[in-house]
C-alpha cells in the first residue's frame, strides 16, 4: 500500500526543526503549528536544548507553556565552578607544588619501584635519600619527566656533620629527606611498596587520599561511629556534640598495607603464609590521648606543623634493613602523637592502602626484633602517661622536653633510650639550624 | 588464635533478643532464619490495650505497660513511656547472659558480595573474643580472621579484656540527628566498612541502640536508657545516655566496647521535625554532658557495675542539676533502676566484675 506523501506544511515544519537555532522568534506561528513543532518534531527528534526551550517559552503561548509544565521540562542550572588551576590536586585545593614525596632507598635498583609509581608520582617533586650503608649506585629509570633530587651519604655528612648522635642509616635515611624538604606536606612510602588496586583493578592513588586526610579536619575529642565525617556520604552521627564538629587540623595521616601487613616478626614467623587481603574502606581519627603503633611504611604529614616531631631516635642495637628489625617509626610515631595531643592537632589512620611486596625472613628477624618487642613493654605505658608542660607551645619545645624526660626517666633501664634521648636533642638542634630557610644541600 | 575457623556458637540458651515496639513486628519475618532459635522479649510501648501480633513460630514473652507497672510497682517510674527507651525493661527481666536489641524498622542487610548478613552471629563473635582498649591496633580487631596485632603492639596487652558491648552499624538510613537530617534528607549510608574495632579507653562515643548487643552479666545494670518520651523534656537521647554511662563504667572496670560490624539495613527515616522537637534540649545539654562524662572519676572501691552506677547517679545529681532539674529526676531514676535491677536479679547483686582502675 502506498503511504501518503508528506504535505508541504509537514515538510516545512520538518525543515524548520533542523534550523530551529537560527530562529529568534516563534510567536508569529499559529498555535497548532507551534505545538506540532514543539511536541512532534523538536522533542521527538531530540532537539530540545536550553536555547530552543527559551525560544518556545518566549512565545508566551499558553498551550506550549502548560505542555512544558506537564512534561516537567526544567532548565538546566549550570553551576558556577571556581576556576581551578590544572596543577592543583582535585581535592581540597592543595597545589602539587606544596608536596614532596620522600623515599628512603634501601635498595639500589629503584627501576621497578619508579615504574610502578610513575603515573602517580610524576606530578610531584621527589626526594630520594640513599641509605648511607648502600654501596651500589642507585639505578633510576631513564627519561623520567618528573623532578627528583637524590641525596646520598655525602649530602648527609655535609649537612649534619659528624658530631651527631643521629644515625641516618637504614630506614632512618628518609628523615634526612624530611629535614631538607621545604614543602608544606610530605608523603613517604617504603621502597618495597607499589600501588594497590581497587575492586575494579584501577591503581589506588595514596597521595591523593593522604592529602584528603590532611586537608580535612580530624576529630580526636569524640569518636564518630561512622568514622571520618568529612568523607563523601558520611557525617557526624546523632549524639555528636556540635561544638566538636569543626574538628582540629590533621597533622599526620597513617596509611595501611595490603599483602604483607606490618606485623612483627614473631607473628609473621608463626603464620608465614598470612597476607592482609581485607580492604577496610575507612579513615578515622585516633582519639586524643590514645596511643598507637604508627608504621612508617605509608605515611604523610604536615611538615610545617609536626616536621620536627618525626625523629630518627630509637635504634635497636641489631637494627637491620627490614621493617621487622626496626622500631624507629614506632617510637617516632608515639612522639608525634603526644605532640599532636598536646598542641591540639589530629592524627588519622586507615586509607590509603599500598601493596607491600613480600620481603625478608621473619624467623631470621626474630633474633633482632626481640629487643624491640621487649622495649615496647616499657615504651608504651611511658608515652601513655606523658603530659607535656604548658610552656611547650611549639613542636620543637615538645620534642626537646620529651627528650629530656626520656633521658631522665627511661635512660636508666636501657642504653638505647639514652641514645634515643641524645638523638632527639640533636634532631631538634639540627631542625632549628637547617629545617627551614634556604636549602642546606 | 585469630585465624582458626571455628563455627560461632549459637548461644541460643544464653541470649535474649529484646525488641521494643509500638507498631507491629512484621520485620521479624525477614529475620526468621537468624532469630527463630532464640527467645524474644518484646516490650510493648504505648497503649497496652492494643494487641501486638507476634509472627508464628517465635518463642517470646511480651510485656506491655500494665505488666511493667505490675512487676515493678512504684519503681516503674524509671521506665520511659512512649519512647523506645522502654526497652531497658527487657534487660531487667531477662535471665540470660547476653542481650541483643534491635529496632522494629531494621532489616537484614547484605554484604557487598550479596551475602545476607547474620547480624546476631557477628555480635556473638564480637562479644566472645576480647577487646583491646589500651592501645589502638591499626589493623582494627586483631582477633578477626585475617587480621592480627601489628608491629609495635606490646605483647603484654595482647590478651585483651572481656568485651562487654558490641555496637553495630546501619546501612541505608544513617543515624543522624535532626539538624543533619534536615540538611541532608537524601543521604544514605552505602559504605560497607569491613571492620570491628575496640573504642579506646578514655574515649566516649555516641552509642546507638538500634543494633546493639551486650554481656548482661558484665555490664547489664549500666544499660539504663533514662527518662525519655511522655512527660519528659527530651527524647532520642536514651541510648546516648546509656552509652556514656556504660563506657565510663567499662573504662573503670577494665571491660571493652567494640564498634563496627555487623550492619543492619535501617529502613525507616523518622520525621526530622518531630525529631528536632524531641532532641532540641539534648543538643544543648550534650555540650555539658560530654565534659561531665569525660571528667568522671569513679573511686577505687566501686568494683561492681551497680556501685559504679550509684556513684555516677550521685555525680549526676551534684554536677548536672545546675544544667536542668531534669537531671535530678534522672539521678533519682538511675537509683530506682539499680534497686529494680537488684530486686529482679538478686544473685548478681554485689558481684565483683573485673578490676577497677
Amino acid at each position: 500500500m502506498r503511504t501518503q506523501p508528506p504535505s508541504l506544511l509537514s515538510l516545512a515544519v520538518d525543515a524548520s526543526v533542523l534550523h530551529l537555532s537560527h530562529f529568534s522568534d516563534l510567536s508569529p506561528l499559529p498555535d497548532h503549528i507551534l505545538l506540532d513543532l514543539f511536541l512532534k518534531r523538536t522533542l521527538r527528534a531530540g532537539k530540545l536544548n536550553e536555547k530552543i526551550l527559551k525560544l518556545f517559552l518566549a512565545t508566551g503561548k499558553e498551550e506550549v507553556l502548560s505542555l512544558i509544565q506537564t512534561l516537567n521540562i526544567q532548565h538546566i542550572l549550570t553551576p558556577v565552578l571556581p576556576t581551578k588551576s590544572p596543577k592543583m590536586s582535585v581535592v581540597n585545593n592543595i597545589e602539587d607544588g606544596e608536596i614532596d614525596i620522600v623515599i628512603g632507598a634501601l635498595h639500589s635498583d629503584l627501576r621497578p619501584f619508579m615504574s610502578a609509581w610513575k603515573s602517580i608520582f610524576s606530578r610531584y617533586h621527589l626526594i630520594i635519600v640513599k641509605d648511607p650503608d648502600l654501596k651500589d649506585d642507585l639505578q633510576i629509570p631513564e627519561g623520567l619527566s618528573f623532578k627528583i633530587d637524590i641525596y646520598t651519604k655525602s649530602h648527609i655528612d655535609k649537612v649534619v656533620g659528624s658530631s651527631t648522635s643521629i644515625a641516618f642509616s637504614g630506614y632512618s635515611c628518609k628523615y634526612f629527606g624530611f629535614l631538607v624538604s621545604r614543602k608544606k606536606y610530605v608523603v613517604s612510602i617504603d621502597d618495597d611498596c607499589v600501588p594497590a588496586k581497587d575492586a575494579d583493578s584501577f591503581l589506588i592513588d595514596p597521595v591523593a587520599q593522604h592529602l584528603r586526610n590532611l586537608a580535612t579536619p580530624a576529630t580526636p575529642f569524640f569518636f564518630n561511629t561512622l568514622y571520618d565525617p568529612y568523607r563523601n556520604g558520611a557525617d557526624f552521627v546523632r549524639g555528636y556534640p556540635f561544638s566538636l564538629r569543626s574538628g582540629v587540623t590533621c597533622a599526620l595521616s597513617c596509611g595501611l598495607w595490603l599483602n604483607l601487613a606490618d606485623l612483627d616478626a614473631p607473628t609473621q614467623a608463626l603464620k608465614p603464609e598470612k597476607r592482609n587481603s581485607r580492604y577496610v574502606d575507612a579513615v578515622m581519627t585516633i582519639p586524643a590521648r590514645v596511643m598507637m603503633p604508627i608504621s612508617g611504611i605509608n605515611i604523610a604529614f604536615n611538615r610545617e606543623l609536626v616536621g620536627p616531631a618525626l625523629c630518627p631516635a630509637l635504634r635497636l642495637t641489631g637494627e637491620g634493613k627490614v621493617r621487622w628489625e626496626t622500631m624507629e617509626d614506632i617510637w617516632s610515631g608515639m612522639c608525634v602523637k603526644v605532640v599532636c595531643d598536646h598542641l591540639g592537632l589530629g592524627v588519622k589512620s586507615g586509607l590509603p592502602y599500598v601493596w607491600r611486596n613480600d620481603r625478608g625472613d621473619a624467623i631470621e628477624s626474630l633474633k633482632k626484633e626481640w629487643e624491640g618487642v621487649k622495649l615496647m613493654e616499657e615504651v608504651v605505658p611511658w608515652f601513655q602517661s606523658m603530659v607535656l608542660s604548658r610552656t611547650a607551645t611549639t613542636t620543637e619545645d615538645c620534642v626537646a622536653e620529651m627528650a629530656k624526660r626520656v633521658k631522665e626517666q627511661l635512660g636508666g633501664s636501657d642504653p638505647g633510650f639514652g641514645r634515643a634521648a641524645e638523638a632527639m636533642m640533636d634532631w631538634v638542634e639540627l631542625w632549628k639550624k637547617v629545617g627551614s630557610g634556604p636549602s642546606p644541600v | 588464635m585469630a585465624d582458626a575457623v571455628t563455627p560461632t556458637p549459637l548461644l541460643k540458651d544464653e541470649l535474649d533478643i529484646v525488641i521494643p515496639t509500638i507498631r507491629n513486628l512484621d520485620f521479624l519475618e525477614m529475620w526468621r532464619p537468624f532469630f527463630q532459635q532464640y527467645h524474644l522479649i518484646i516490650v510493648q510501648d504505648g497503649d497496652p490495650a492494643k494487641t501486638i501480633k507476634v509472627p508464628e513460630g517465635f518463642d517470646y514473652e511480651l510485656y506491655n505497660r500494665n505488666d511493667i507497672n505490675r512487676i515493678l510497682g512504684p519503681k516503674a517510674s524509671c521506665i520511659s513511656f512512649k519512647d523506645s527507651a522502654c526497652r531497658c525493661f527487657g534487660y531487667l527481666v531477662s535471665k540470660k547472659k547476653y542481650v541483643f536489641t534491635i529496632d522494629d524498622d531494621c532489616f537484614v542487610a547484605t554484604e557487598p558480595s550479596g551475602k545476607k548478613i547474620n547480624a546476631l552471629e557477628q555480635h556473638i563473635k564480637n562479644l566472645l573474643c576480647p577487646s583491646t582498649p589500651f592501645f589502638f591496633n591499626t589493623l582494627y580487631d586483631p582477633y578477626r580472621g585475617g587480621a592480627d596485632f601489628v608491629r609495635g603492639y606490646p605483647f603484654s596487652l595482647r590478651e585483651g579484656v572481656p568485651t562487654a558491648v558490641s555496637h553495630g552499624l546501619w546501612l541505608n538510613i544513617p543515624d543522624y540527628d535532626a539538624p543533619t537530617q534536615l540538611v541532608k534528607p537524601l543521604e544514605r549510608n552505602t559504605r560497607y566498612v569491613d571492620a570491628v574495632m575496640t573504642i579506646p579507653k578514655g574515649t566516649l562515643f555516641p552509642m546507638c541502640g538500634m543494633n546493639l548487643a551486650f554481656n548482661r552479666e558484665l555490664i547489664g545494670p549500666a544499660m539504663y536508657f533514662g527518662l525519655m518520651g511522655d512527660g519528659q523534656p527530651i527524647g532520642r537521647y536514651d541510648d546516648m545516655w546509656a552509652g556514656w554511662c556504660t563506657k565510663v563504667i567499662c573504662d573503670h572496670l577494665g571491660l571493652g566496647v567494640k564498634t563496627g560490624l555487623p550492619y543492619i539495613y535501617h529502613s525507616k527515616a523518622s520525621n526530622p521535625f518531630v525529631n528536632l522537637k524531641k532532641e532540641y534540649k539534648g543538643i544543648y545539654w550534650q555540650e555539658e554532658l560530654i565534659p561531665f562524662f569525660q571528667s568522671v572519676a569513679l573511686p577505687k572501691d566501686c568494683n561492681t557495675v551497680q556501685k559504679c552506677y550509684i556513684e555516677l547517679s550521685k555525680q549526676v545529681r551534684a554536677k548536672l542539676s545546675k544544667v536542668d532539674d531534669y537531671f535530678v529526676k534522672l539521678a533519682d531514676a538511675m537509683v530506682t533502676w539499680i534497686e529494680a535491677w537488684d530486686e529482679l536479679n538478686p544473685s548478681s547483686a554485689d558481684l565483683s566484675n573485673g578490676s577497677s582502675k
